[in-house]
């Protein structure tokens, strides 16, 4: 295993912007940014078509990566530099990676759905490997030998029975390939891989860990105002007056107001948060929200813009008629906030000229550019949006409103400003995942057969466009009003041989909170109702729960996951509930007998790329309702793995997160606001209540990868319900799973 | 302006401020440069931005810089660098026990604190001490591992 050396930002100014790349280790290569006006061409084609619009190989033989793909914290950095190092014969300490920096990063998209390798990286390996092959002709030429009787290693074309080479940083450093992206081209073999297969260390971390790393939230430009918003005590509510005389005794701050929009600015920080508690407002109170309370009853009941069929085969209705075991069931999964730990922040600069940058951890700075260049009137080329690094994400968080507050403020007032939101507002005004609710029927005959199934889920319709801007909004100026939130329909089949199957999803009209993208969109709530009913027909069949799925599925990499999942948990086939469930007194649990069962979940993602299965293991207080995890087991098949730390590291962050989801988290609101505004009314888990988490990855390497930043959380709902059934003969179908709702199940 | 003094990761520190209620995070990452300690909550609620106060992990976001004249504060950047980082923190890097690294201030300067006073933890100790630490990316097991791993050295 090759040991990266210690990471070193390269930060350089270059037409107003900073541009921040990772090398990783060796000589840091600076990055070719444009030394133009912030959002003119750079000079390289901003096309991922373009072998030149995704790398550069420098004179001195290091390589810049180019990408929209950014890293959140998920380490697609080092598998982009890993998957680029295969195709050019380098070590990956020789790739540097620029992402997300609209000036100089070609458009492959946005950062989400699990994307940043399948789509980012295979385009990146792709032209990289079409690079090679260039190499290897310009290698010929220089050293007048066939290309074929050439190979490329350690940064050298050189002849594969040995001799001198001549480096790549010689043969093209710095000019133009001129080539498209030939998406055929030769890719090294898996036998022959040295970069890829390898675990090799994220370049960002010693940095992270020493407090060197430079998040948006640390980004900073001479002249700078820190602004703070002024949010409207409900949603929708209109101003109607400012008391400026309120800021008294606050030093050097200034009141901006746009219509509705009513903001702070100051050089100081703190000021700037003081003056935002302090100032005084009237607003025309709005009550528009339904409340949370109930929101279940609601969702069957709301006006709906239609139905959509997701999957319709055979006759699932006629099937159930006259079966064996007819079961059915209803799960509701409730509003979910991203819930960054750093409340989300931008940098905006509008200059006089016209021009503008925005700096900012969006998942997608292209799409954000379109957007803002559109609702502000700035034409896009003369906005730039640069990513840096911020708070996790996890989809669309507080980041695009944030830049969209900053740019509106420094458009405003003519200087750079700076927007961290504050805690409340994070949570109270991030676009949310949307409530979930699903009844699912399905029928066994009388040998156990699954005949039929159906799905019926009630979920939020996706209105066309881009998703409103809160600052645009409140001041007034049109804009799209887009209600996108993924692709949340996915996953409510079951992946078992059923003859009939039916889902359909009600699309609802209108939504109370603001959706967006939240990591794995609307599959964890899916596969938890379709996982939960499937335990349950193992039940009804008589059947242990491995053994139940293992009969219905075919697919080998499907019975693997599964099978090595059982292995790892060291699984004994039984029936549920948990004959022996009842054990003694725990100390991290109080004093009070403890019921303690074990469960299990299958699913493909998005029924086409990742096997996951996950085991579990619990212990159940009665007395408080409490559910302590005590162990996961996981089996995780994304195809070729790039770097197995990195992916592991995913794995594992996906199911504790979710674990949380499904423990402990639900957006609370009243008529007005969300009242969920921190993390004592918006707990999340904590320390004392991680698991110990088992992750067995498997690689296959040649299959085509697959992405990992969401699969491993779909299971993981169904796999803790099915768990607490074993343990104490109680189906938990609302999430979240508190202590308190618990407890009155088990009463 | 009312002037504070302290020492800071070794060095005697002033600062200025025009409200003694002001939070030290904002003296730390404003005028005195220090980005490793990060706004979370500022309610005291997450640990994103504490700091070592008189070897006491301390929430940065609520001690009134008034009340951190005369003390002895340390931030990560006083531990080490990514060149040489120290025991805690070389032990994070080795475990990669880092996601989006926003919470790593504060589960750095936390388990410091535990091993100062603890400085071989059991895995239940360290969960304990990492009770008023949020991390949203869930990378729990390996921030347990990173510290039973400095633990050793």
């Amino acid at each position: 295993m090759q040991t990266i050396e210690l990471t070193r930002r390269d930060l350089l100014k270059a037409g107003g912007a900073l541009v921040v790349s990772f090398a990783f280790g060796g000589v840091p290569r600076r990055a070719a940014a444009q030394a133009g006006a912030p959002g003119g061409a750079a000079d390289r084609p901003l096309d991922a078509g373009e072998v030149d619009g995704l790398l550069a190989i420098h004179a001195d033989g290091s390589v810049t990566i180019y990408t929209s793909k950014v890293d959140v914290g998920t380490g697609v950095r080092i598998a982009f530099a890993q998957m680029a190092a295969e195709e050019l014969g380098v070590p990956p300490s020789r790739v540097s990676v620029i992402e997300g920096d609209t000036a100089t990063c070609p458009d492959q998209g946005g950062t989400g759905g699990s994307t940043g390798l399948v789509r980012g990286g295979t385009e990146i390996r792709a032209a990289a490997a079409t690079a090679r092959r260039a190499l290897l002709q310009l290698g010929a030429n220089r050293l007048n030998r066939p290309a074929a009787d050439l190979t490329i290693a350690d940064g050298e074309v050189r002849p594969r029975a040995g001799g001198a080479g001549v480096g790549i940083g010689t043969l093209i450093g710095d000019r133009r390939f001129a080539l498209k992206v030939d998406r055929n081209a030769p890719l090294t073999p898996p036998s022959q891989h040295a970069a890829i297969g390898k675990p090799l260390l994220r370049p960002d971390v010693p940095a992270k860990c020493t407090g060197r790393h430079v998040y948006v939230q640390d980004f900073t430009l001479p002249g700078m105002l820190h602004g703070r918003i002024v949010r409207p005590p409900s949603i929708g509510a209109t101003l109607v007056s400012v008391d400026e005389g309120s800021l008294r005794g606050i030093p050097d701050v200034r009141v901006v107001r746009v219509k509705d929009f009513l903001a702070v600015v100051s050089r100081d920080e703190w000021a700037a948060v003081r003056a935002a508690t302090a100032l005084e407002a009237t607003w025309n109170q709005r009550e528009s929200l339904p409340g949370h309370e109930g929101l279940d009853r609601l969702s069957r009941s709301a006006p709906l813009d239609r139905d959509q069929e997701i999957v319709n085969k055979g006759d699932a209705r006629g099937a159930a008629r006259g079966a064996a075991k007819m079961l059915s069931a209803t799960y509701f999964w409730p509003f979910q906030s991203h819930a960054s730990l750093g409340p989300s922040c931008a940098v905006a600069d509008v200059r006089a000229d016209g021009t503008a940058t925005v700096w900012s951890a969006s998942q997608g700075t292209h799409g954000l550019r379109g957007n803002l260049a559109k609702v502000f009137g700035i034409p896009p080329e003369k906005l730039r949006v640069v990513f840096l690094d911020g708070s996790g994400s996890y989809g669309t968080n507080g980041g695009d409103h944030v830049a969209a507050d900053a740019l509106l403020l420094s458009k405003t007032i003519g200087q750079p400003v700076r927007v961290q939101w504050m805690r409340h507002e994070e949570h109270g005004w991030d676009p949310k995942g949307p409530q979930q609710l699903l009844d699912v029927r399905a029928a066994l005959d009388a040998s156990g057969r699954i005949v039929s199934w159906e799905t019926e889920m009630w979920v939020p319709n996706a209105a066309p466009g881009a998703r409103a801007l809160l600052s645009a909004d409140a001041a007034g100026i049109q804009q799209e009003h887009g209600t996108g939130s993924g692709a949340i329909t996915q996953n409510g089949d079951p992946p078992y041989a059923v003859d009939n199957v039916r889902v359909v999803a009600h699309l609802i009209k209108d939504t109370p909170l603001q959706l967006s993208n939240l990591r794995a969109p609307g599959k964890i709530a899916n596969v938890f109702a379709v996982e939960s009913l499937a335990d349950e027909l193992a039940v009804a069949a008589g059947e242990d729960a491995v053994e139940f799925r293992r009969k219905r599925l075919a697919d080998p990499r499907a019975l693997d996951v599964i099978a090595r999942t059982a292995s790892a948990f060291k699984w004994d086939t039984r029936t549920s509930p948990n004959p022996r469930a009842k054990q003694g007194p725990s100390t991290s649990l109080g004093t009070s007998n403890l019921l303690v069962g074990r469960g299990i979940a299958y699913m493909r993602y998005k029924q086409t790329e990742n096997y996951v299965a996950m085991a579990m293991e619990v212990a159940v207080n009665p007395s408080s309702g409490q559910i302590q995890v005590r162990r996961v087991a996981c089996a995780h098949d994304c195809g070729l793995i790039v770097n197995p730390d990195g992916l592991r590291n995913q794995v594992e962050g996906c199911i504790v997160q979710t674990l949380s989801r499904a423990l402990h988290e639900e957006v609370t609101f009243d008529r007005s606001r969300v009242t969920s505004v921190d993390w004592t009314s918006y707990p999340i888990l904590r320390f004392p209540e991680a698991p110990a988490v088992e992750v067995i990855l498997i690689d296959r390497p040649n299959e085509p990868l697959v992405g990992a930043g969401e699969a491993a959380t779909a299971p993981v709902a169904a796999a803790l319900a099915n768990a607490v059934f074993d343990a104490t003969g109680v189906r938990l179908r609302t999430v979240p799973f508190t202590a308190a709702r618990v407890k009155k199940a088990l009463a | 302006m009312p002037r504070y003094t302290f020492r800071l990761n070794g060095r005697e520190t002033s600062v200025d401020s025009w409200d003694p209620a002001q939070p030290l995070l904002y003296a730390l990452r404003g005028p005195l440069g220090l980005h490793g300690p990060k706004f979370g909550c500022g309610l005291g609620q997450c640990g994103a931005c504490t700091v070592i106060v008189d070897r006491t992990a301390t929430r940065s976001c609520t001690l009134p810089v008034s009340r951190a004249a005369g003390r002895d504060i340390t931030t990560l950047e006083g531990l080490g660098t990514p060149e040489q980082p120290d025991a805690v923190q070389a032990a994070f890097i080795a475990e990669q026990a880092a996601q989006c690294g926003y919470c790593t201030n504060g589960m750095v300067m936390a388990a410091k604190a535990l091993l100062a006073r603890t400085p071989k933890p059991t895995v239940e100790q360290i969960k304990q001490a990492l009770d008023g630490n949020l991390c949203r990316c869930g990378t729990h097991t390996r921030i347990v591992r990173a510290v039973q791993r400095a633990g050793q050295v």
